[in-house]
């Protein structure tokens, strides 16, 4: 009997978990998403991503306001981004190791500047209660939205119809298969790329102020612990497709969730093995989604990536 | 000597009144060999420079940031052998980045590496108990290098036979390692005498490693370097280095060659990961006595740097690792003197990799570098 009931807690707070969870993994992959679409891949949106919790969060405990928050991590990501495509253009740098590099730098940056607000709490964004109709207290926690996370899954939808359906959609993925025919129609490549990667950091920017501002809801140094890198590992298993992201934001996010979920129900036998579940995830998608001799389908055909 | 550069049988080589002289090719490659540390020098100026700005906007004197780097890292005896005694493990790490290189691999889970390398010595270490050290402390080296070669060897198997992109799954296996090993450590490994820092068991007195001799820093610094010798070695001046060089160059004509590439890029990373390993081997037996948290110290990270740093050049590696060595050794003094958060090494590592890799591009653009430029001996010179 408490068996069952283990059982179930432990579900419902999956299915909670992968909603609250995702929302990061889905900003990320979305910017990823039009980033590596346009022929360039940006591992630094780690980085992006732990400036962005560590923006909003500083931003929100000065003015009170956690949308002035995600503003200006959106703001920072852009830059970030920006930078990334700004260096990429000279020839002979590899984006790749920029990547690193800004990974790097923008976790440094973070740790620097977000030294004083680590003890202050912030107003954290606002959600939206869906259990409301049931009595159990676990069903009410395991379907409270985040605005974000509805913002996001409408941000999936939009970007997947506007790749096809849009003038800008189709110029992102031609420069994206082929910079040579981009600029046979007269369309700067760097540029394009450049605007790419500096939405994908705005995207990951957001998706850091979803981490500060709402969960796990707070700053500090080991916030993102590589969501952003598996955010970019999910992409290639989504085959850079906005709804699959989303699908597989998902499951990411239940990964994340199950570590959190079996402790609270008394299970810490193991703790940190399920805490790893989410990379051991990803690696497994990476494995079986990846091929040795023929080019993964539906890659953009400039991407370095192999 | 100049014969060395036309290609034998082209009807040319005799007569071609083209053909450079000796002198002129010296010159040439003189000037390579000065831009390939002229530009990263100035890299690192450049670096400095802008991080100088960034203190002044934070209202701090970079002078002031510039004489504590060196007071603590270079400056006096003590602080020289604290740098060096840094510099070990990134010695190590940043090998971990250099060698899969070669073969165009890009590899950054070297922190993981290091981790699980220094867990498997000291969990090696508690059945050899009683054993003299002379065998013990090898067989624990071994033990480090087994896991290592394997975890990051398992990397370079997925991009072979699977094609799997090895930055990303490095890095994933990086995270999974800290976790395995968190798990040893505060689980099977755990020493119940540890209470408020989960550690395993001592490996004891009589397995620690000792200091240089003469100096107040552990072998590690010396099996580092000799390590980046061997590796220096390895891929300048032998032909399994060659082939590594062919196939990072253009892995289809590996191939065509026959050359093994699978085979090639499994063993460059799992000599990576065995590299890493021994820096958590040291980090062990020479510095801690057990494996605990301490070992996540970002060394991993800092040693991608150095490779970066060092163009992945073995013996250049030596000098950079020291460098960083010392700027990180002058961090806590940093932090006390100048009110500055431990992060600033952070900042400032950062910008030195973004200005380093930026400046590839100038590569071949500077004349006095770049034969190809000489313009009245355009032809001459290739």
């Amino acid at each position: 009997m408490s068996d069952d009931l283990g059982l179930t807690t432990v579900l419902l707070a999956v299915i909670g978990g992968a909603i609250r969870v995702s929302t990061p993994f889905l900003f990320v992959s979305l910017g990823e998403t039009i980033t590596e679409r346009s022929g360039r891949i940006n591992l630094g949106l780690e980085g992006t991503l732990v400036f962005g919790a560590m923006s909003a969060y500083a931003t929100a405990v000065m003015t009170g306001s956690p949308w002035a928050g995600v503003a200006v991590a959106g703001l920072a990501g852009g830059a970030f981004g920006g930078l990334h495509g700004f260096i990429c253009r000279f020839p002979r740098v590899n984006d790749v190791a920029i990547g690193i590099a800004l990974m790097l730098f923008g976790s440094g940056l973070a740790f620097f500047l977000g030294k004083p607000f680590i003890q202050p709490s912030a107003p954290p964004l606002p959600a939206i209660p869906f259990g409301f109709w049931s009595d159990l207290p676990q069903v009410q926690a395991a379907l409270r939205v985040n605005v974000l996370f509805l913002a996001g899954a409408a941000l999936a939808l939009f970007l997947w119809w506007a790749f096809r359906n849009t003038k800008a959609g189709l110029i992102v993925r031609v420069v994206g298969d082929s910079a040579e025919a981009a600029r046979a129609m007269g369309y700067d490549v760097d540029r394009v790329r450049l605007l790419a990667t500096a939405t994908g950091g705005v995207l990951a920017g957001i998706g850091g102020a979803y981490l500060s501002l709402y969960y796990p809801g707070s700053w500090n140094e080991g916030i993102s612990s590589g969501q952003g890198l598996m955010a970019v590992a999910l992409v290639i298993f989504a085959r850079w497709n906005p709804l699959a992201c989303f699908g597989a934001a998902l499951l990411f996010g239940g990964a994340g969730a199950l570590g959190p979920a079996l402790q609270s129900v008394g299970i810490s036998q193991g703790y940190y093995l399920f805490y790893a579940a989410p990379y051991v995830l990803t690696l497994a998608l990476l494995i079986a989604t990846s091929s040795p001799d023929r080019a993964l389908t539906g890659a953009p055909g400039e991407l370095s990536l192999k | 000597m100049a014969a060395d550069t036309t290609a034998p049988g082209l009807p040319l080589a005799e007569s071609d009144p083209d053909r450079p002289p000796a002198s002129l090719q010296i010159r040439a490659w003189l000037a390579r060999r000065t831009e390939s540390v002229a530009i990263p020098l100035g890299a690192v100026a450049a670096g400095f420079l802008i991080f100088s700005l960034f203190l002044v906007a934070l209202g701090k004197s970079p002078l002031a940031f510039l004489d504590l780097v060196w007071r603590g890292g270079f400056g006096s005896p003590f602080a020289l052998q604290n740098s060096l005694q840094r510099a070990a493990p990134l010695l190590f790490a940043a090998l971990c980045v250099a060698l899969p290189a070669r073969l165009g691999l890009v590899v950054i889970g070297g922190e993981g590496a290091i981790v699980l390398g220094g867990v498997a010595a000291a969990a090696a270490a508690q059945p050899l108990q009683g054993l003299s050290p002379l065998l013990a402390v090898p067989l624990m080296a071994l033990a480090a290098v087994a896991a290592g070669a394997a975890w990051i060897g398992a990397v370079g198997a997925l991009r072979a036979y699977r094609g799997v992109n090895e930055t990303i799954a490095s890095l994933l296996m990086s995270y999974i390692a800290l976790a395995l090993s968190n798990h040893l450590i505060e689980g099977w490994l755990r020493d119940p005498a540890s209470l408020n820092k989960p550690s395993t068991a001592p490996i004891g007195e009589a397995f620690m490693v000792g200091a240089l001799p003469g100096l107040d820093v552990h072998w590690g610094l010396g099996i580092g370097v000799l390590a980046c010798l061997a590796a220096y070695a390895l891929t300048e001046r032998t032909t399994i280095g060659f082939a590594a060089r062919i196939a990072g160059g253009n892995l289809r004509a590996a191939q065509i060659q026959g050359l093994p590439v699978g085979r090639l890029v499994v063993s460059f990373t799992a000599l990576g990961g065995a590299c890493a390993a021994l820096a958590g081997f040291f980090e062990v037996a020479a510095v801690h006595g057990n494996a605990n948290a301490s070992l996540n110290a970002g060394f991993g990270y800092t040693g991608i740097l150095v490779a970066f740093l060092a163009r992945h050049n073995p013996l250049a590696i030596l000098p950079v690792a020291f460098l960083l060595g010392g700027i990180e050794a002058s961090s806590g003094l940093i932090q006390r003197r100048m009110q500055l958060p431990d992060a600033t090494v952070l900042v400032l590592e950062g910008l030195l990799f973004l200005v380093v890799l930026v400046s590839e591009t100038l590569y071949g653009r500077f004349k006095p570098f770049s034969p190809h430029l000489w313009a009245e001996k355009r032809r001459a010179v290739s």
